[in-house]
């Protein structure tokens, strides 16, 4: 996968296929970029279970936040990542390990090794986006915000996932 | 459109636009209401803490003006666009999200009459101090810069004088500074000119001009290209870095990142200010926008031909238009206006101020009033109109002396434009 720029249909596909997400580095805090997007995409009907040995044992927005990955007693098919570019290596390793399909890595993070170990076992890789921008933007909703969303077409808007 | 990157006349057209999703009605519908329902308490406050895409009230967002942003967006190829209810809105707001009471601002002395006014006078009582520079030379913005300046602005074509910005030498001497470079691109037209490509970080217009073309919506928008760090300067913003109180705490940069200026200018400056562009008129530019193209080709086209004409003509003393190869600003043109120089422009006459009025009263097709950007032709006497508020020295430094007339030359038929103002020259 060419990591600088994504075809809208491998992100769609991604948004389409994914139903639970653990969100690592999720926060506590109502006004951190990360509980926007964990609760945005709860809305949208992901199941998110955040990560944060910092908040272990607490619940954020009705989920139990845990250690680490590996704690997580249910499968998981997206790792999302709200953490530095350097941190990423052993979470892309505990991904792999519990058998998630896609590493996706927010807004600011990139790490080319990491994203290259989890697509040869086998994992999709977004790196540098947000699931909460990439589903406004394939399904029109951010262009209400004045977005340029960079998609053109003549047909009713997608559905993203339903 | 798979995998091409759609050209200029296609975004026009489509760019922000799809068929309703509900009625499956193919232009964008007008939403003439005030407010949008929330399914329920925890929906709403989702909106309001700005953590769900949606509409709350159509002072901050409504479906038809964000339609218009993002097809200007596309346009202007930016990340994000904030409409407003003139162009004079879109400053105000693109200044309240930059500045802080004591802050400065460099802007170019070749402006639009009413933004020297506005800058000059309402803007101080935000404590927002102006210091105007002559642009020709890029550098004097360098030997102007002054440790509380948080921005440079310019036009990319300079209304009324035709003069043309020198933008990526300009956008340099910000970055150099750690400043943002505001370009006001509204006489040249996203068609004519793209000012992000050439380095610009936040694209002003009054889309009431070219953009509308009708001569029917007043209308604005800010056009933010995402590529500008807030937090890495030795300037501060704290807008859009600082935690903002009336959000909990919310710090717009670290969330929005690349459109973090756009989210914090609807949310906080329209929010607050209120200038918001209505439904029906964001519904008539996104009609007048899809023939930009189109229209500005037959707009230079014309006025071209109308410039010639005047520059051989005994009772004109000098034309300023840049599309003519010996004007000063020729060279300037062809790099950033390269499909012409627009329709906008000033001549002189000879016999001062009272031909000129004696002109703007004698012609019978132009309509004598105070717009540009419209597809009718319109003539202006500054001194005597759009300019007046100036002294005698802003007059001759905004290039609006009392000898000057200013043309927005219109697409109609080009030898009854040229016959028209050759029968009113005559009667001068």
């Amino acid at each position: 996968m060419n990591h600088d720029s994504y075809p809208d249909s491998y992100i769609l596909q991604i948004l389409r296929e994914v139903r639970t997400i653990a969100m690592v580095g999720a926060s506590p805090n109502w006004n951190r970029p990360s509980y926007f997007a964990m609760k945005y995409l709860q809305e949208k009907g992901y199941r998110v279970i955040p990560v944060n040995p910092a908040a272990a044992g607490e619940t954020i927005l009705g989920e139990t936040c845990h250690a680490s990955l590996k704690d997580i007693p249910v499968p998981v098919d997206m790792v999302d990542c709200f953490r530095n570019s350097a941190a990423i290596p052993p979470i892309a390793q505990e991904a792999i390990a519990i058998g998630a399909k896609v590493l996706w890595m927010q807004l600011g993070v990139r790490n080319d090794e990491a994203a290259a170990r989890a697509e040869a076992a086998g994992l999709k890789v977004v790196m540098n986006r947000c699931p909460k921008i990439e589903f406004g933007r394939l399904s029109g909703e951010i262009g209400w915000m004045g977005v340029n969303t960079g998609v053109i077409s003549s047909k009713r808007k997608k559905v993203v996932k339903s | 459109m798979s995998n091409r990157k759609p050209g200029f006349e296609t975004l026009a057209i489509h760019a922000g636009a799809a068929p309703d999703p509900t009625t499956g009605a193919r232009i964008t519908p007008i939403f003439q209401t005030t407010a949008f329902v929330f399914d329920d308490v925890d929906h709403a406050a989702s909106l309001f803490n700005l953590q769900a895409f949606g509409n709350i009230y159509s002072r901050l967002t409504n479906p038809t003006v964000s339609v218009f942003e993002e097809r200007i967006a596309a346009l202007e190829g930016g990340r994000a666009a904030v409409a407003t209810a003139s162009g004079h809105a879109a400053q105000l707001l693109a200044f309240h999200t930059l500045m802080e009471p004591g802050d400065e601002f460099l802007a170019s002395r070749r402006l639009y009459g009413g933004s020297i006014t506005q800058f000059s006078h309402s803007f101080r009582k935000f404590g927002w101090n102006v210091i105007f520079v002559d642009p020709d030379d890029p550098q004097n913005f360098a030997r102007a810069m002054t440790p509380k300046c948080k921005a440079i602005f310019v036009e990319s074509l300079a209304n009324p004088g035709g003069i043309v910005c020198d933008i990526a030498a300009i956008s340099e001497v910000a970055h150099a500074a750690g400043v943002p470079l505001i370009v006001d691109n509204t006489m040249a037209s996203p068609w004519l000119c793209r000012p992000i490509e050439h380095g610009a970080d936040i694209v002003i217009h009054s889309t009431t001009k070219f953009i509308s073309g009708h001569g029917n919506s007043m209308g604005g928008v800010i056009v933010e290209a995402g590529k500008f760090d807030w937090s890495k300067g030795p300037r501060k913003y704290p807008a859009l870095t600082e935690p903002t109180p009336s959000y909990h705490g919310l710090r717009f940069y670290e969330t929005f990142g690349d459109m973090a200026f756009a989210v914090a200018t609807r949310a906080v400056g329209l929010r607050d200010l209120g200038p918001t562009m209505a439904p029906l008129n964001a519904f008539l530019s996104l009609a007048g926008v899809e023939t930009l193209p189109l229209r500005m080709e037959r707009h230079c086209q014309n006025a071209q031909k109308v410039a010639e004409f005047l520059s051989k003509h005994p009772k004109v003393a000098w034309v300023s238009y840049a599309g003519l190869p010996g004007d000063k600003y020729h060279a300037l043109a062809r790099k950033y206006l390269p499909r012409g120089a627009g329709s906008v422009f000033t001549f002189g006459v000879k016999g001062g101020y009272e031909t000129g009025v004696k002109l703007v009263e004698s012609v019978e097709l132009f309509s004598h009033l105070a717009n540009i950007g419209d597809t009718r032709s319109l003539i202006i006497h500054p001194a005597s109109t759009t300019h007046r508020q100036l002294s005698a020295e802003q007059l001759a430094a905004a290039g609006a002396g009392p000898d000057v007339v200013r043309l927005s030359v219109g697409i109609e038929n080009v030898e009854d434009i040229i016959a028209d103002l050759d029968q009113a020259l005559a009667k001068g």
